[in-house]
């Protein structure tokens, strides 16, 4: 088991270098002269030459390559030049809402879509299942800053249930004492219920936005395999025997068809992730997506350096567990490795 | 079901490709209730700018954010603009940024593809490297960080997109070009003496062909949603050129505060284009490969 986590931990390394490799390109393809880009427009020649020198861009690409790794391996990512602060501590403020999001986002998708996939499974061409067919269908059709407007529109205009979509807390209410710094669980730990309704009502809107988008991969998926999982040997014995059919369907063919879905967890993520940037815009989410879009907008690249940076290493790390998971569930795996 | 259409006496290959065309259609009414849709979205692709009944870029404003009526079809933005008009006349740009990228990427993840498919070795290695660094970026976020470096316009949301879509294609293409590497044709044609390259272009190409024109029906939805999600953000087409992005994102903040015409009709357009894209990339794969039908 160690040597297979070992191993899979090997190959993730030539992708993370891919990753730093591919971000230190970007900034060296930005338009124009950095240096005079860092220096302001109202630069003297002289001025431009002496940032170009402090900035080490009169060297030769590999030495620059070797002084951002170097950085890289010191937690540097730059300054942002609109705020002054260093965008690592920026980014490390304001992941945990990003995190809060995603994973409630994913928890939300879950537990409508894997239902729904076994639902449709057990009951072919009944209403049910075509449902599932269209919700996939539609899932990844729909825009997902426009379901987040549509929710808007309809629960926080039309009903008056949502509060207003502007960030992770109303202003009349203090964030709890940071421990996680997610919200949910912050205010759990600090015994306050009404901090954790609040937080709860502003992230259900968003919460189910990136839901909504995530479903339809891991609705086809379940579907999908339960349908072959139900017509194997197994489950066809395990019916001759006399099990009920709940027993057949939870204990016996559930777990097996469980394995290719969590597989497909990987690309839900990568959707998950980009999908997370439009949400923080819709929702005024202070997450690292807002931040990054922000940056974008003042034409500001360190943050987005950091921000591309720090989600695709996450994501690496991400399918990293996911294979893991899977060989700690199917032993099969874990023989093969 | 197929196996009688394969084995039905051999007709000239039009009329067997019709005969085939209707019955998948007949199989799947869905089909062609989108190729349908895709008609409309090419009119207005072509037609749009000539047949709305106000200049998308006049402003009006007397008539700021009234709702739909007999005269504003779909309401009017926040300048008195006519959003009917603005929607239909995006299409065009909309139509052309997926198109482009499509295009694009079919030509260099295509080529890519086959080429390490079918010399492997180095080939093979360099690009299934830039494949595996390429997918190892959440996807959205990979194609943000490329505009944002390459210069906010158009044509780099376009390359964008196609780089981000590469993978795809290249390990498509790969796999098609190498089973085929080995068949009997290829063979029979490098015995005539025919070269590598010769075989690559007049053997291999025309085979990968329709299952990379199917991919692109399939990823046509996809390239408008991120392109439209790139705008969204700011990136890319500037204001007050129409398009479906900027104009939710132009609509967003009258949700709020109840005028819903505005972000509504721009979104469901972009909502009915991808949509109709999918469909009408399933009813296309069953066309050409009906074992893959699900």
């Amino acid at each position: 088991m160690l040597t297979m986590i070992l191993k899979r931990f090997l190959m993730a390394i030539p992708s993370l270098i891919g990753v730093v490799v591919v971000t230190f390109l970007l900034t060296r393809a930005l338009p124009g002269d950095p240096a005079a880009y860092f220096a302001g427009p109202a630069a003297t020649p002289q001025a431009i030459q002496e940032i170009r020198v402090k900035l080490g861009l009169d060297k030769p690409l590999i030495v620059q390559f070797g002084r951002y790794v170097d950085d890289l391996a010191h937690g540097n990512l730059g300054t942002s030049l609109t705020t002054g602060q260093p965008v690592t501590t920026e980014l490390r403020n304001r992941l945990p809402a990003s995190a809060e999001l995603t994973l409630f986002g994913l928890i939300v998708s879950i537990v409508i879509a894997v239902p729904l996939g076994i639902l449709a499974a057990t009951r072919p061409n009944s209403p049910i299942d075509h449902a599932c067919r269209i919700v996939s269908t539609a899932g990844v059709s729909l825009p997902v800053f426009f379901t987040g407007l549509i929710l808007v529109y309809v629960f926080y205009y039309q009903l008056g249930w949502a509060p207003a979509p502007l960030g992770r807390l109303d202003v009349f209410y203090t964030e709890p004492p940071h421990v996680t710094g997610f919200y949910l669980i912050d205010s759990l730990i600090a015994h306050d219920p009404e901090t954790f309704v609040a937080a709860l009502k502003q992230l259900i809107l968003p919460a189910l936005t990136l839901g909504i988008f995530s479903l339809a991969p891991i609705a086809r998926m379940t579907r999908a395999s339960m349908l072959a999982v139900l017509s194997s040997d197994f489950v066809r014995t395990a019916r001759a025997s006399g099990l009920s059919s709940y027993t057949v369907i939870v204990t016996y063919a559930f777990r097996n068809a469980m394995l290719p879905v969590i597989t497909t967890l990987g690309m839900v993520f990568s959707f998950l992730l980009g999908a997370n940037v439009l949400v923080e815009k819709v929702f005024a989410w202070p997450g690292i997506g807002s931040y990054a879009v922000e940056a974008l907008l003042a034409s500001d690249f360190a943050p987005v350096q950091g921000f591309v940076l720090t989600m695709a290493v996450m994501y690496v790390l991400l399918n990293l567990g996911i294979d893991v998971l899977y060989g700690l569930i199917d032993p099969r795996v874990r023989l093969e490795a | 079901m197929t196996d009688i259409a394969a084995s039905a006496p051999r007709e000239s290959g039009v009329t067997a490709l019709i005969k085939h065309a209707r019955y998948v259609l007949s199989e799947n009414p869905v089909t062609g209730f989108a190729f349908a849709l895709f008609v409309l979205i090419v009119l207005a692709a072509a037609l749009g700018p000539h047949i709305v009944p106000y200049d998308p870029l006049a402003s009006d404003t007397v008539e700021a954010l009234k709702p739909p009526s007999a005269h504003h079809w779909f309401g009017t933005d926040q300048l008195g603009r006519d959003v009917f008009s603005r929607v239909v006349v995006a299409t065009r740009l909309d139509f052309f940024i997926a198109v482009a990228s499509v295009a694009l990427v079919f030509l260099m993840g295509g080529l890519a593809g086959v080429a390490a498919g079918f010399f492997g070795g180095w080939t093979d290695r360099i690009v299934g490297r830039i494949a595996d660094t390429i997918m190892a970026f959440p996807l959205f976020v990979l194609a943000m960080g490329i505009v944002a470096a390459l210069g906010n316009t158009v044509q780099n949301i376009i390359l964008a997109t196609a780089i981000v879509n590469f993978p795809l294609y290249a390990r498509i293409a790969r796999a098609e070009a190498n089973i085929r590497r080995e068949a009997g044709f290829v063979e029979a044609a490098r015995l005539s003496g025919n070269s590598d390259w010769r075989i690559l272009t007049f053997q291999i190409l025309p085979n990968v062909f329709p299952i990379l024109v199917v991919q692109m029906s399939l990823t046509m939805g996809y390239a408008i949603l991120n392109a439209a999600g790139l705008s969204f953000i700011g990136l890319g087409v500037r204001p007050p050129t129409p398009e479906w992005g900027i104009m939710v994102a132009d609509g967003a903040a009258f949700m709020v505060s109840g005028e819903w015409w505005n972000a509504t009709f721009p979104g469901a357009a972009l909502m009915i284009a991808v949509f109709c894209f999918n469909l009408l990339g399933d009813g296309l794969r069953d066309l050409v490969d009906p074992r893959r039908r699900t």
